[in-house]
């Protein structure tokens, strides 16, 4: 689909300037693009290049090593169900193939609806809550069967949790304010900062107070 | 504020009797926000932190042994010793969480981010830093909310950011988040992916990131937990640190007790004074194996590390111990299997992970990973050869060469082989796919054997494997 909108553009740029080289930024930018289109489309890849100075094929490199990316549409919900070790122990294969027959997809698969996009993923870090998923990486904990499918149902008509659509991560964006920066060191900049220097231990007896 | 209904307290935490030093706001519904950690004593380790010189305040922390919560164990005071006199210079956090059972760091930067922030600044300031990056990782959505409300509510306070409570000292904290994948946890491919490349592992020399991190400048990277730890020594002493905890192992650390146990759950438990027995059957703790089972194996440390079995429950919650014992304590991941648990089914899914997650930069893990769960997979589905166990300890040694660490049991008249393993990998995940894999046969070999003998079970996803030159 397409290039940033204006408006990303200037999230962008701020997010650009929080890093010493702005290669850095790529990853947040791609997720700022996945946000904007549910995906990581061909253009909005050319135009991050565009924006950090780099080759279309670099962001392609970067992008297609990270399993977040996806370079096509999905669901507007993606689900994760948690497979690995704690979880396998608790029942989450099961979970996942129960998710399967409710969707009627295998993982990797989109429903015809373009709602849900089902995915066999690793450990998401809530290993004591076996088993769990989530819902475009928001959390659902201790499912059993009927929890699945009354959440799908859920999400299917009210959403009452307010689950935005596949691509947006936090809601609330760093911003820092130009006169609260301390100033974002640079490779090339070699000096120690002052207040360093100033409050190294003092050899000699004390000539000046720091 | 995030006022959004599906940010609400992670769960898991067990607040239990013993010393809180990370976890101390954890009850609190609000524990998030600034106004509740100002109200509890936070940021007062900073301001205690500013009062001295940068230096002595790296020799506070040096002096309370404060070892890294990321896995390797190393104490963060001489870590950061290793830092060459050159700048610029960069603290990277490592909030990539996601080795397989790990669940802790989530819970810090969810439930108390200024903690963490205030944290980070204290580091910076010993380091004589000015720009710190807080890699989170990219699944958790949540957490990079809280984070950076947090981390706005401390630049608008002047706690974080130009001139820092006033005085002359400015350190920036950016947030910064992944995009899913385990293998940047590695602290070298951190800082690649960090550089905005792919995450893959430098090779070490020359990148120690102490002297070549991040845009090849010396960098420190510390665990969340670790960083955690600094405002609560900082208010109160080294001293006082070293009270909780042994001697080798001062504090406590935050254990996810995940799997068969009655009462799973997230434990801040001082280190080097509870034994795995009594942390499984305790009442502070997981109050028994679940329906009264028995203890069939658990994985110490994460699924890094080779598994434990009953004869080391007396093994002491300490990195030493556990290392001397074959494995390790590593991210705090204690996973429990009972008797009901097929150890050929546990060992596929873990090796299956690091199959999944190898990033491909040398071959004997590339290949050696896939290839593991390859010949695990037809074993399971009952189509398994005879030769296969011996090809699967074979595999292993490409990737690990030598005897591969693993824990002392009478019953197989073993010798403990201390931890870590050796490897002709560039980094440690592809010796780790040995783990399970070596643990699982030396004493469970004839599940192994029976499964084989048994051939297909037809019960219901069992399926020929393709044809395989193996
Ligand atoms: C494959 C692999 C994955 C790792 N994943 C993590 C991780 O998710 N979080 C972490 O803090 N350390 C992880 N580590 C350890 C880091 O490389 C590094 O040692 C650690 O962040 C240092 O922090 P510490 O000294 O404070 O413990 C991993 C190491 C390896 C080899
Ligand atoms: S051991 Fe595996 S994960 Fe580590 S660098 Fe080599 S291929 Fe990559
Ligand atoms: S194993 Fe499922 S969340 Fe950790």
């Amino acid at each position: 689909m397409s290039r940033l909108t204006p408006e990303n553009v200037e999230v962008a740029k701020e997010i650009i300037a929080r890093y010493p080289r702005p290669k850095s930024a790529l990853i947040p930018l791609l997720h700022l693009a996945q946000e904007q289109d549910g995906y990581v489309a061909d253009d909005a890849m050319e135009h991050l290049a565009e924006l950090v100075g780099i080759t279309p094929a670099e962001v392609l490199g970067t992008c297609s090593f990270y399993e977040m990316f996806k370079r096509e549409p999905v669901g507007k919900y993606m689900i994760n169900v948690c497979t690995n070790i704690s979880c396998q122990l608790l029942g989450g294969e099961e979970l996942l193939h129960h998710a399967e027959k409710t969707l009627g997809i295998r993982p990797g698969g989109t429903t015809d609806d373009g709602l849900f996009t089902l995915e066999d993923v690793e450990c998401i870090a809530a290993c004591t809550e076996a088993p769990c998923l989530q819902v475009n990486y928001r959390y659902k904990y201790k499912l059993d069967n009927a929890d699945f499918d009354a959440m799908i149902e859920d999400l299917r008509t009210t959403n009452k949790d307010n689950i935005p659509p596949h691509g947006t991560l936090a809601e609330q964006r760093q911003h820092i304010p130009a006169d609260k920066l301390a100033g974002i060191g640079s490779p090339e900049d070699t000096t120690t900062p002052e207040w360093f220097s100033k409050r190294l231990p003092v050899e000699e007896p004390k000539e000046e107070n720091a | 504020m995030p006022t959004n209904t599906y940010v609400d307290h992670a769960p898991g935490y067990v607040d239990n009797e013993g010393p809180k030093i990370v976890t101390s706001r954890f009850g609190y519904e609000d524990s998030y926000t600034l106004e509740r950690s100002l109200a509890t004593g936070g940021y007062e380790g900073l301001r205690t932190a500013l009062t001295k010189a940068p230096a002595d305040v790296a020799a506070e922390v040096k002096d309370a042994v404060l070892l890294g919560r990321g896995g390797a164990g190393f104490p963060a005071g001489i870590k950061w010793g290793f830092m060459p006199p050159v700048w610029p210079r960069y603290l990277v956090v490592n909030g990539d969480e996601s080795e397989p059972g790990t669940y802790k760091d989530r819970l810090l930067m969810e439930r108390d981010p200024h903690q963490l922030i205030e944290g980070c600044i204290i580091a910076c300031y010993a380091l004589g830093l000015n720009t710190c990056f807080l890699y989170v990782r990219g699944e958790m959505a949540d957490a990079q909310e809280r984070i950076g409300t947090a981390l706005n509510e401390a630049y608008e306070a002047g706690l974080v950011g130009k001139n820092i409570m006033g005085t002359d000292v400015s350190i920036d904290v950016v947030l910064h988040w992944g995009a899913g994948a385990y293998i940047v946890g590695e602290e070298t491919a951190l800082i690649e992916s960090l550089e905005g490349n792919r995450g893959m592992p430098r090779l070490k020399p020359p990148f120690f990131p102490a002297a070549k991190g991040l845009y090849h400048k010396p960098t420190i990277v510390n665990n969340v937990e670790t960083l955690a730890n600094l405002p609560w020594i900082l208010s109160n002493g080294a001293q006082a640190y070293k009270e909780h905890g042994s001697e080798a192992s001062p504090g406590t650390r935050m254990l996810a007790i995940s799997g068969h146990v009655n009462r799973p759950g997230v434990y801040e438990v001082p280190q080097g004074v509870v034994s795995f027995r009594e942390l499984f059957y305790g009442d502070n703790y997981c109050q028994g194996i679940k329906d009264g089972n028995e203890l069939k194996a658990f994985i110490p440390g994460g699924a890094s590390a080779p598994w434990f079995f009953d004869d080391q429950l007396d093994v002491l919650l300490e990195a030493k111990d556990a290392g001397a014992a074959g494995s390790m304590l590593g991210s705090g991941a204690v996973v429990v299997m009972d008797e009901t648990t097929d150890a050929v089914k546990a060992c596929l899914r873990v090796v299956r992970f690091f199959a999944r997650e190898s990033c491909g930069k040398c071959t004997p893990c590339r290949e050696g990973t896939s290839w593991e769960e390859k010949v695990l997979q037809r074993i399971l589905d009952g189509y398994g050869r005879e030769e296969d166990i011996d090809l699967l300890l074979d595999i292993g040694k490409n990737i690990s060469p030598g005897e591969y660490p693993v824990a002392a049991f009478g019953k197989a008249n073993l010798e403990a082989v201390p931890f870590p393993p050796k490897q002709t990998t560039i980094c440690p995940l592809g010796p780790s796919s040995v783990a399970p894999i070596t643990s699982a046969i030396r004493r469970f070999r004839h599940e192994f054997e029976a499964k084989i003998a048994a051939g297909p079970q037809n019960d219901g996803h069992s399926q020929a494997p393709e044809a395989s030159t193996v």
